[in-house]
């Protein structure tokens, strides 16, 4: 268990894979439950929750869970943890929870979930499960709260709640529509920054590579 | 009863649809809607799947969790009640009807993460408490206008994928997010007719 490992696990949920804008995953919540800042990282937080617990579980119990039942095993499992959000969330914030119920009942089904502990948390250690959970549900609880800053900016005129002076609430803004448009902005803009971060990336690779007798096209060639 | 049946159905179909209005189901529909074919595939899918899951959940949650006062468990066992239809429905076909099979079978197992059936399930019979007869109606409704929106974006998506004009940092999801956008308007239009 090296702290390379652990270092790049946490940055490819950031950035590299983040689960909103580069797997497109989980998109139901994403576009459901971003219409305001507060909104947008309740549900984050909540799915990075059941992220790191179900990755955990999942990986402590890689090598008892049989083959052939392993879907419907994380699928208990994931639901235990759903189940504890909702009734913690029942008792200490009912306001938030009677406006999120349907879409924190649908975390079961959330893709990003199962997806992690299919792909990673049942071929890797509880510590790089745990990491792993932590990167991926803050890199989706990043875009999700991106999203909702934007959208709650132009449907409300504010920011977390507070009013911006200057800034009239623009109505049918806040309709259902808006929120594919916003995403789609978001990911291509997300796409647009990604591109020419890689081409600099390329350039200086081209720029460096005749100085240094190919040690850089060598590391770029492993990764 | 059948007026308000048949605008409750109507609703679910285009006003109220599942995709573009209620934001459930749209991994497969972004996912699966790059041909038509697979498309329509997936739509009848998940039709079959939602009318038949959202009954035996109408029943496990009226006749089993109720009584035992056991209803607090319902996700887990609504899904448990689907994942496992959705394993027992894959051997059927394999077994009783391998054309069905073969159009419909490399989705099946897709459906189990789909949150429209379990979303479906969710509001009909727990958040709305329908009658039998109406989460059957209603079940069937939304799998139609799953099916409607899927393929009316596969359609589209035949030309937008090929078009040369998109901004490169706009091919793929985003373009098809903003279509999805002016579909959804068009879906809201239809609100207010049939009560």
């Amino acid at each position: 268990m090296n702290r390379h490992k652990i270092r790049e696990t946490f940055l490819s949920g950031l950035f590299k894979n983040n689960p909103t804008f580069v797997l497109v995953l989980g998109t139901c919540p994403t576009i459901a439950m971003t219409t305001s800042l507060a909104n947008a990282f309740a549900m984050g937080l909540a799915t990075t929750f059941v992220l790191i617990f179900s990755n955990l579980f999942v990986s402590l119990l890689r090598n008892v869970i049989p083959d052939k039942v392993r879907i419907p095993c994380y699928i208990v499992i994931i639901s235990t943890f759903v189940i504890i959000v909702q009734m913690v969330m029942r008792k200490f914030l009912p306001e938030l929870y009677s406006t999120m119920q349907a879409f924190i009942a649908l975390i079961v089904v959330n893709c990003i979930i199962l997806a992690r502990a299919e792909s990673f948390a049942s071929c890797n250690g509880p510590v790089l499960s745990v990491v792993d959970g932590v990167s991926m549900g803050l890199g989706f609880t990043g875009a999700l709260c991106l999203i909702g800053i934007v959208r709650e900016f132009f449907a409300a005129g504010s920011f977390a709640g507070f009013a911006i002076p200057g800034f009239p609430a623009m109505s049918g803004v806040g309709a259902s529509a808006f929120g594919f448009i916003a995403f789609g902005c978001l990911m291509a803009l997300f796409n647009f920054v990604m591109q020419k971060l890689n081409e600099r990336k390329e350039k200086l690779k081209a720029a460096s590579l005749p100085l240094s007798d190919g040690s850089v096209g060598a590391l770029e060639e492993t990764k | 009863m059948t007026a308000s049946l048949i605008s409750v159905m109507f609703a679910a179909v285009i006003s109220q649809n599942i995709v573009l209005s209620q934001y459930q189901g749209i991994c497969p529909f972004l996912g699966v809607s790059k041909k038509m074919s697979s498309a329509a595939g997936m739509g009848f899918a998940v039709i079959f799947v939602l009318a038949i899951s959202s009954v035996f959940c109408w029943l496990v949650y009226n006749y089993i969790l109720l009584p035992l006062e056991l209803d607090y468990l319902y996700t887990m066992a609504f899904i448990l009640v689907i994942a496992s239809l959705v394993q027992l429905l894959e051997m059927v076909l394999k077994r009783f009807s391998p054309t069905l099979y073969s159009a419909l079978g490399v989705y099946l197992p897709l459906i189990t993460t789909n949150c429209a059936i379990l979303g479906t399930a969710n509001s009909a019979v727990v958040y709305n408490s329908y009658n039998f007869l109406y989460t059957f109606g209603v079940s069937i409704a939304t799998g139609v206008g799953f099916l409607l929106a899927i393929c009316l974006l596969a359609g589209i998506r035949l030309k937008t994928d090929n078009a040369s004009e998109i901004p490169k940092c706009f091919k793929g999801f985003p373009i098809t997010l903003v279509t999805a956008a002016i579909m959804a308007m068009a879906f809201a239009g239809f609100s207010g007719i049939l009560g």
